[in-house]
């Protein structure tokens, strides 16, 4: 396989703008360190959790599962068909992931103890949290670590040209990280299976507080399943949008064969979501909840639409449906995570809606994202070659006729 | 795809992981807990309250909090509810006309609230990093500022909306009754307890709170009937007719019971008390938990199998890249 960094200009439109984002939640994270959650956030004793954790950590974190996602068809199933996916999935779940981390860390009240969820002495092992926080912890190292991969391509290239030791040492690092990654792959697939299933677990101790019908004991499964319809969706985005934006050929067929997975899961989403309504007796909140039904609904809605737009062959290797496909996944999912987490969530008497500035520190973060992709893209080897990328989409074309 | 040796040692691999999963899924649930040995709590009888507000005063003193002012003048101490500025607070129910005392319709009710001390608390279950832990003998449940982290899943979680955080403060501390430990070190009892002037609240063992509960649900309404102050078996009483209570004594068998015990002559659900199951929610929660991690089996089991899976995939990669370059090196030699 080969990876190229596709090059071109640093400073774009795209990331000037990005930048002054990222500027202005640099300051209101200061701002927050300094004076307090209140000072910045709508936070209150109703409502402790709000945007930065229901979006950021618990909604980024699924969407920076597109590595987790790919990886287990490339790997588990054995398809090397889809290999082309695997770098530019692994480096957005490497932002998702560490960004998602930084955010809970200015989230956290009491931000300078930190270190405790990583020092076992600490540990409370009854506590969901903290098998979240430390596979959370252990797993974006993993995600850096599988990226490495790029980052020492492009060191031995640069030590290629001038020779001597550092070559030497660069070409035998790379060796070493061939030989490992194998471990690291598999544990990129084990831990995201703990933990984002653990995210749902979290709501358990919640009861009455989270609306019944997005209260169950089926949470964990619910979010493990939202984590892998998000990351399909993710790399669906991302490669259209990458195909589009930088004039490269499509990767419409490796898509349209990945998407049968990702239909399995929606499908399994829906099934076990309706399954356990019905059996715990729950259907009548449907029509009791006001808002939040409707909030129910349209999350159902934006599984269901994927299905059905893709369930038919031709529709399901056009870039178009696959683009609304995978925007439905996504706002369903992120949806589907901020409602468990915020909207569903409520302790009557209390409100919370976030305040601007809040909703700046979370557009900062994209924005980190945003810029941090573009940059390493273009200076890392990330995507196929263009030239393998042909003979990738020849070979899938054969395939599929 | 043809069935090989390989493949199928894979996929039994498999099969074993989701049988291990499985009969993980079917372990036993977490069992239930019980009354620490020298459980101390608070009685409190609604009935008996008159809404002085000394407990709410007297609370401030014995932990140093502030007045809180609700109103335009600011002349009043006017806690709306519990705070980390105030740990515990007296509600008031009223319904119609208001008049009458301890009746649900067309009458007036006070509640105290703070903290229950659950027997199987949220707060204590949900912390990362054991900054909340419950007393194995006392079974009172305190915050330690040294080991929290701020994430504030306890005040989320809780069902009954007691710990309260300081959003306003750089370095901000949780704050909720640990029903006057230092106090208690002092050979005194809980500050509300001991300044009641009606004795609605008592402080004491839980197993003497709770028969003393029991004895008042005997009692006949508009019989002669006598009342401690401060602790049960107080010998200042006070007589007084009895009032006709509520069948049920709250923090009997809400989410597994608390230390901390209600009575009251108006439902309780109308005085905001929330209407709660007798199992405790985190005793679900973390009998998933410790399914799914027990002995970190599944976990291992998984990551094996995925070690194998992978080996075999990265293996036949690395050959075809091989195969790859190879041919674009030939190709190249052709041009």
């Amino acid at each position: 396989m080969r990876m190229k960094p596709l090059g071109g200009p640093y400073i774009t439109r795209t990331t000037i703008i990005a930048a002054l984002m990222v500027a202005i939640m640099g300051i209101l994270v200061l701002i927050r360190l300094c004076l307090g959650l209140q000072s910045v956030t709508n936070l209150n004793n109703g409502y402790p959790w709000g945007l930065w954790l229901a979006y950021d950590m618990v909604a980024g974190s699924a969407i920076g599962c597109g590595g987790y996602a790919v990886a287990l068809v490339v790997y588990a199933l054995n398809r090397g068909q889809y290999h082309p996916l695997v770098r530019p999935a692994v480096l957005a779940s490497m932002f998702g992931y560490a960004l998602g981390g930084v955010s809970v860390l200015i989230d956290i009240s009491r931000w300078w103890n930190a270190w405790h969820i990583v020092w076992p002495t600490y540990f409370n092992f009854n506590s969901v949290m903290i098998e979240v926080a430390v596979c959370v912890c252990v797993y974006t190292t993993i995600l850096m670590l599988e990226f490495a991969p790029a980052v020492v391509e492009k060191a031995v290239e640069w030590t290629g040209q001038r020779g001597g030791n550092l070559h030497a040492l660069t070409t035998s690092v790379q060796k070493v990280l061939n030989k490992i990654i194998f471990v690291l792959i598999a544990l990129g697939m084990t831990l995201p299976t703990m933990h984002q299933s653990s995210l749902g677990t979290m709501l358990i101790p919640f009861g009455p507080l989270l609306n019944p019908l997005w209260q169950t004991p089926v949470l964990p499964a619910l979010f493990l399943l939202t984590a892998l319809c998000m990351g399909y969706g993710v790399v669906m985005l991302e490669a259209t949008l990458v195909s589009d934006r930088f004039a490269r050929p499509s990767e419409a067929r490796i898509l349209g064969l990945l998407s049968r997975y990702m239909i399995g899961m929606l499908i399994a989403f829906l099934g076990i979501r309706w399954g356990a309504l019905i059996y715990e007796d729950k259907l009548s909140s449907l029509f009791t909840s006001g808002g939040l039904s409707l909030a129910f609904l349209a999350e159902n809605a934006l599984y269901l639409i994927p299905v059905i737009v893709l369930w038919p062959e031709h529709r399901r290797m056009a870039p178009r449906y696959q683009f609304i496909a995978a925007m439905c996944i996504l706002s369903g999912g992120i949806l589907y995570r901020l409602d468990a987490y915020m909207i569903a969530y409520g302790r009557a008497g209390w409100h919370y809606f976030p305040s601007v500035p809040e909703l700046l520190v979370t557009f900062g973060m994209i924005a980190v994202e945003v810029l941090g992709y573009v940059l390493i893209v273009k200076f890392f080897p990330v995507l196929p070659s263009v030239e393998h990328a042909h003979t990738v989409a020849l070979a899938t074309n054969r395939s599929v006729a | 795809m043809s069935l090989t040796r390989r493949n199928f040692l894979t996929r039994t691999a498999i099969g074993g992981a989701a049988c291990a999963a499985s009969t993980a899924a079917s372990a036993e649930a977490r069992e239930e807990k019980t009354l620490p040995p020298k459980a101390l709590g608070l009685l409190f009888d609604s009935t008996l309250c008159v809404g002085c507000k000394a407990c709410v005063v007297a609370c401030r003193e014995a932990n140093g909090t502030h007045p809180e002012f609700n109103t335009e003048d600011k002349l009043w101490d006017t806690p709306l509810d519990l705070d980390a500025d105030t740990l515990t607070v007296i509600k008031a129910y009223r319904e119609g006309t208001g008049v009458t005392k301890d009746q649900e319709r067309d009458g007036y009710a006070f509640m105290k609230k703070s903290c229950l001390q659950c027997i199987d608390p949220s707060c204590v279950s949900v912390c990362p990093v054991k900054a909340m832990t419950k007393n194995p003998e006392t079974g009172i449940v305190s915050y330690n500022p040294d080991n929290c982290i701020g994430c504030r899943y306890c005040v989320a979680a809780c069902p009954f909306g007691v710990p309260r955080f300081e959003y306003d403060k750089t370095f901000a501390r949780l704050r909720k009754c640990e029903l006057c430990k230092p106090r208690l070190a002092e050979g005194k009892i809980a500050a509300c307890a001991e300044v009641c002037p009606t004795g609605a609240t008592l402080f004491g063992p839980v197993t003497v709170l709770r028969a003393e509960a029991e004895r008042r649900h005997k009692m006949t309404p508009g019989e002669r009937a006598f009342f401690p102050r401060k602790t049960a078996d107080s010998t200042d009483v006070h007589e007084k007719p009895a009032p006709h209570y509520v069948a049920e004594t709250y923090g009997l068998t809400e989410v597994g019971g608390t230390q901390m015990q209600l009575l009251s002559g108006v439902r309780f659900e109308k005085l905001g008390m929330p209407v709660l199951p007798k199992k405790s929610f985190v005793a679900t929660s973390e009998t998933i938990q410790h399914t799914l991690y027990k002995g970190m089996i599944a976990p291992a089991v998984l990551f094996g199998c995925l070690l194998v899976l992978v080996r075999r995939a990265t293996n036949n990669e690395q050959d075809k890249t091989a195969e790859h370059d190879k041919h674009v090196d030939e190709h190249k030699g052709e041009e």
